[in-house]
């Protein structure tokens, strides 16, 4: 389980639009290729778009697989967006940026 | 339709513990596949789908895991509770594990390839946690709904499937039913084992449930329709098919309840195991011959079942009193059970199936619906035959008497509703209303009676305080008359008749004296007749008395003259004589 904190005030004056610090929980189904490219993706989209203010957890439910009804899973790979609410869920391997911004409330949908 | 006995070696079956299902499928669901289930929304597939769990994990000792993705587990356990089945009780013992998947559109976005990894995890985990053999997945075409890319999706359900038989767990999918396809998403074309088509439809506001087997691969499986009822005790399919023409009949006679009615028929009554049709315009006494044939079946001690579609079991047993039958002791007994339906409470299938599920339940020999108008009045012509038909077929399999009451209506003919039945019909009665100079009596007949020598005659039919009686109609003068008329010409006959008896005593007494007079008449001549001879036998006496007399004088005369003259002798006593009977 990787985690990455984001830290300095001067992130956040930066992203002064959102300056909360957002909890993610990436879950994915066995260390599968899919699943890398999954983690990749997540851990370059935070450090582009949420650098310092983001904490990623990544687990997977093969290893814990009670967690799965108690979040809901039904797809993989998931991305919960646990803080700031709403909770949101993000599919998918997480490659379409443009989504995940929209996912995450950090840009208006269309 | 033909329907294997036997089946095919080779599939393993898993019994649903679904009335009747499991004879129609000869034996269950195929074990270890998927079957889905599918039909319109509230046509039973999340009943059929917890029955198959519950059973399974009752009776069958096979844990089950329902993944349902519409209902909340609290409403799962509700509905799990209307059918008697305590599902957190199940659950605590570890035979029943429950997962709710939700999926919020709104709260989901899709970032690119994905699969339902996750949702195999859970249903995996589900199954490991109580080693479940059967698993039921309640819609699953609701992530369809909610993810929208189709294409992953259908690929993974394939891969669910293949997954489930893997595991070899007895799956049943439920399926939304769809505008041209068996279900909405076309589920059909992946879950290939058994397809079950559950079917709610209403005809002229009344529903009726159907279950069909569209297909099972490997299995011989009735293929008709089947009506189902959901009721209290959960689904029951009933395999009522046209068993054929091959069912036991029997010589035995049983009594109507009225002497001169058992007489009317061949002097012993109806056969065991026929069937009885008895029409009838509005009061004319059909149910109170129904009530007389069922206290005369509870008399022998044989168990009756009474269907009544227009009054309820306390009314009919109150107005049996007013004729003198006491249904309420059988009742208490146990030997009459009345069964009080509206007609309309649902449709002519539903009712089949309730007849049948009654009828096992509580075994009876004689089986009365009073009446079965309403019933035919429910569905179409072809329909209403095929329900009856399949009905008298099995009733005449279980050797159980039956009569059917048919209220027929006012200025139709009497015969006219049961064309479509009368050809299963083995005993019709006829009771028709008479009117007659201000008066409205009843009239009974036997249209017909296959198997016996039955009266041709129209008997009156009196319902009196002491039950009922027939009477032979008053047929004389050219005229049948009935009631008062009936007594009124019986008086009218006895007077006239005494009359021409009074007539004719009057006119033997007449002769009788005539023959009196004339043999007084004839004794009177007789007697004057004697009188006469008698005069004149006398008269000859006398003469003959006289001549004596004069004969003497005369030879005392002659011996006088001979004395004298003896030459005048001869001449003398001549003249004499002549003088003497001159004078006479």
């Amino acid at each position: 389980m990787k985690k990455k904190t984001g830290n300095t005030a001067a992130d956040e004056l930066e992203k002064s639009n959102n300056p909360e610090k957002h909890v993610l929980i990436l879950y994915v189904a066995g260390m599968t290729p899919k699943s890398s490219v999954a983690i990749d993706n997540v851990r370059k989209f935070c450090e582009n778009n949420l650098q310092g203010r983001y904490e990623l957890k990544v687990i997977d439910l093969y290893q814990q697989p009670e967690l799965a009804q108690e979040t809901q899973i039904v797809a993989t790979p998931t991305l919960i967006k646990e803080l700031p609410l709403p909770l949101r869920k993000l599919i998918g391997d997480m490659s379409d940026t443009q989504r995940i911004l929209v996912g995450m409330d950090l840009k208006p949908g269309n | 339709m033909v329907k294997a006995k036997h089946d095919l070696a080779g599939i393993e079956k898993c019994p649903t513990g679904i009335r009747g299902l499991d004879e129609i499928t000869n034996g269950g669901l195929p074990k270890g596949r998927p079957t889905l289930i599918c039909g319109g929304a509230g046509s039973g597939k999340t009943l059929f789908a917890m029955e198959f769990l519950m059973h399974g994990a009752i009776k069958y000792g096979e844990p089950g895991v329902f993944m349902t993705f519409e209902e909340t587990p609290q409403d799962l356990a509700k509905n799990f509770f209307s059918l008697g089945f305590d599902l957190p009780e199940m659950m605590s013992r570890g035979l029943i594990e429950t997962d709710h998947v939700s999926i919020t559109r709104g709260e989901i976005e899709e970032t690119g390839e994905y699969d339902l990894e996750g949702l195999f995890i859970r249903l995996g985990a589900a199954i490991d946690a109580i080693g479940a053999k059967r698993v039921v997945l309640d819609t699953i075409e609701a992530l369809f709904s909610e993810l929208p890319n189709a294409t992953i999706l259908r690929a993974e359900l394939r891969r669910l499937f293949l997954w489930l038989k893997e595991r070899g767990v007895t799956a049943i999918v439920t399926g939304e039913s769809g505008d041209k396809t068996l279900t909405r998403y076309g589920l059909e074309e992946y879950v290939a084992d058994c397809v079950i088509l559950l079917d709610f439809r209403i005809v002229e506001q009344i529903a009726t449930r159907r279950l069909r087997i569209v297909k099972y691969r490997g299995s011989a499986h009735g293929a008709d329709e089947y009506p189902f009822l959901i009721d209290e005790d959960g689904i029951s399919v009933l395999p009522i098919t046209s068993l054929g023409l091959d069912y036991p009949v029997s010589k035995e006679r049983i009594s109507t309840g009225v002497p001169k009615l058992d007489a009317m028929l061949g002097g012993k009554g109806f056969f065991r195991g026929s069937t009885i049709l008895l029409s009838g315009t509005a009061g004319t006494g059909k149910t109170s011959l129904s009530g007389t044939f069922a206290d005369a079946a509870c008399r022998r001690g044989e168990r009756c079942l009474y269907f009544a579609f227009e009054e309820s079991p306390r009314q009919i047993i109150r107005n049996m009193e007013s004729i003198g039958l006491d249904l309420d002791q059988w009742v208490k007994k146990g030997l009459l059970k009345f069964h009080s339906a509206r007609p309309t409470l649902c449709g002519l299938e539903m009712h089949l199936v309730t007849f049948h599920k009654v009828i096992e339940a509580f075994k009876p020999r004689i089986f009365i619906v009073d009446p079965i108008s309403n019933l035919i009045n429910a569905g179409t012509a072809p329909e209403v035959k095929s329900v009856l038909t399949r009905l008298i077929d099995y009733l005449k399999m279980n050797k159980i008497s039956t009569f059917l009451t048919d209220l027929t209506h006012f200025g139709s003919s009497l015969e006219r509703t049961s064309e479509e039945i009368s050809s299963l019909i083995d005993t019709w009665l006829l009771l028709r209303d008479i009117e007659l100079k201000g008066e409205r009596n009843r009239g009974l007949y036997i249209l017909k009676s296959r198997g016996m020598n039955h009266s041709n005659q129209i008997q009156e039919f009196l319902i009196t305080n002491q039950g009922i009686d027939l009477v032979d109609i008053y047929t004389g003068s050219g005229e049948a008359l009935t009631g008062s008329a009936r007594a009124a010409q019986e008086a009218r006959e006895k007077a006239l008749e005494m009359e021409r008896r009074h007539e004719a005593d009057r006119i033997r007494r007449d002769q009788e004296r005539k023959r009196k007079a004339l043999e007084a008449k004839i004794d009177a001549l007789r007697a004057e007749f004697d009188a006469e001879s008698e005069e004149l036998d006398f008269l000859r006496e006398e003469e003959k008395k006289r001549e004596e007399v004069v004969a003497q004088e005369q030879l005392k005369m002659k011996n006088l003259r001979k004395g004298k003259h003896a030459a005048d002798q001869e001449k003398a006593p001549k003249r004499k004589a002549n003088g003497k009977r001159k004078g006479a």
